[in-house]
């Protein structure tokens, strides 16, 4: 029993690493992108053998889903040719030899000392899951990591939500949103797909969003899934209205982080500590922020996936009418 | 017990060859797709020496990290093409590379 598993365990991580090189390795980036793709979801396996389900689940949305997509964009645009080889300069043999050296000789010796460390640490260690359950009967949820998550390091996920808002503010000032299909070009199957997929991702975001306070699922995995959907709805042809734009989307995509700061104002001013929530409280605070948080982390990641600033369709719209008409 | 060990060790990999690829290979999404595995193998690393404990079950507290951190690499990713996307535009070029061979080009 327990040897078939090591032996399982053993398989799944040569075959990660084997994977991991052969993908980094490869001539050809498609085929690096989804070799990528494929070790996410065996890296979701890996979790699952942890006993880390919630990693599991994001791993396999985020991780090896949306990533994935968000490469295979980026390749589409960059190409796969590499362009600008850096030219060659005139070195001393040392300098050439500095490099290699580095690669070569520095890496391994630095990866074996931190592998020997592996095997020093002592094989026993319950870290902090006690502490977690002495606290858990107060938190508001009764799955340890949402508690974790939302209540007992709140201010982790809270600024979390920070950095989301930052890059997506920091991919809009850079460049403006692209559509990869024009509206006549749209595959029919993706249209099919669509239609099937769509209102299955809403139902089941919705049912990890409420499983995350008694098991694994939780803000993250929902948003995800319906940013997934959002995607599909974006590939698919579909666009926020002109008037949805402006102030109704960046109120989309900061509500999270708005909500969180609101928590941490009204707590700071009852109790002096921010983001402590009253007992009784605990368990409708944490599912308000996690809506708030899923519904943000849906439009965040489908913000970062669009690759830019929303461009106003009023121009192509009137093309598209007068096309029409 | 032994098995943490075995996924802690395994991450110690990926985040190695996640680096040695950053640091050899020039096209950009090469590398991002490093740092990338880089940031699996941090991730692996830290929930497998959370699951040691004799009970079976996972520390919560670097399962919650980690659940953080993944979203955060996606924020990683996603500015990381931009910047590319937009390094491509300017320069031509699909690494970090800019001289007189981009000129020519």
């Amino acid at each position: 029993m327990t040897g078939a598993q090591t032996l399982f365990d053993g398989l799944l991580v040569l075959l990660l690493v084997i994977l991991a090189w052969v993908l980094l390795a490869s001539k050809d980036l498609f085929r690096a992108i989804v070799l990528f793709i494929s070790f996410g979801l065996l890296l979701a396996l890996a979790w699952l053998r942890l006993k880390a389900p919630d990693i599991a689940l994001a791993e396999a949305i985020i991780g090896a889903g949306i990533t994935g997509a968000l490469l295979l964009v980026g390749l589409g645009r960059l190409g796969s040719a590499v362009r600008c080889r850096p030219l060659p300069v005139r070195t001393t043999p040392l300098q050439r030899l500095s490099a290699p050296l580095l690669v070569g000789l520095l890496l391994p010796s630095i990866a074996a000392v931190v592998l020997v460390e592996l095997f020093t640490l002592p094989i026993v260690a319950s870290g902090q899951i006690k502490l977690v359950a002495a606290h858990l009967e107060h938190a508001g949820v009764d799955h340890p990591v949402t508690a974790v998550l939302l209540n007992f390091r709140g201010y982790d996920t809270f600024l979390e939500m920070g950095v989301l808002l930052l890059a997506v503010l920091s991919i809009w000032s850079l460049d403006r949103a692209r559509h990869p299909f024009a509206r006549d070009q749209i595959p029919a199957a993706l249209l099919t797909l669509q239609r099937l997929l769509l209102p299955l991702l809403i139902l089941v975001a919705g049912y990890i969003l409420q499983r995350g306070a008694q098991g694994p699922g939780g803000a993250f995995q929902a948003g995800a899934l319906l940013a997934a959907g959002i995607i599909l709805a974006a590939l698919c042809g579909h666009r926020l209205p002109p008037g949805h734009q402006g102030l109704l989307l960046r109120l989309a995509l900061s509500c999270g982080f708005t909500t969180f700061l609101l928590a941490a104002a009204v707590t700071l001013a009852r109790s002096g500590v921010p983001l402590l929530y009253p007992e009784h409280l605990a368990g409708s605070l944490i599912l308000l922020i996690e809506i708030a948080a899923t519904f943000s982390i849906a439009f965040l990641l489908a913000a970062a996936m669009a690759g830019g600033h929303p461009v106003p369709e009023a121009k192509p719209t009137a093309i598209d009418e007068r096309k029409s008409a | 017990m032994s098995v943490s060990v075995l996924y802690a060790g395994g991450g110690t990999l990926l985040f190695f060859i996640g680096l040695h690829a950053l640091l050899v290979y020039p096209h950009l999404l090469r590398k991002i797709l490093a740092a990338n595995i880089m940031g699996s193998g941090v991730f692996m690393v830290f929930v497998a020496l959370g699951a040691r404990s004799s009970d079976g079950v996972t520390d919560p507290v670097p399962q919650a990290m980690v659940l953080t951190g993944i979203v955060v690499s996606l924020c990683f990713t996603a500015v990381a093409l931009v910047l590319a996307v937009r390094i491509h535009r300017l320069t031509g070029c699909t690494t970090f590379v800019q001289d007189q061979e981009a000129a020519g080009d």
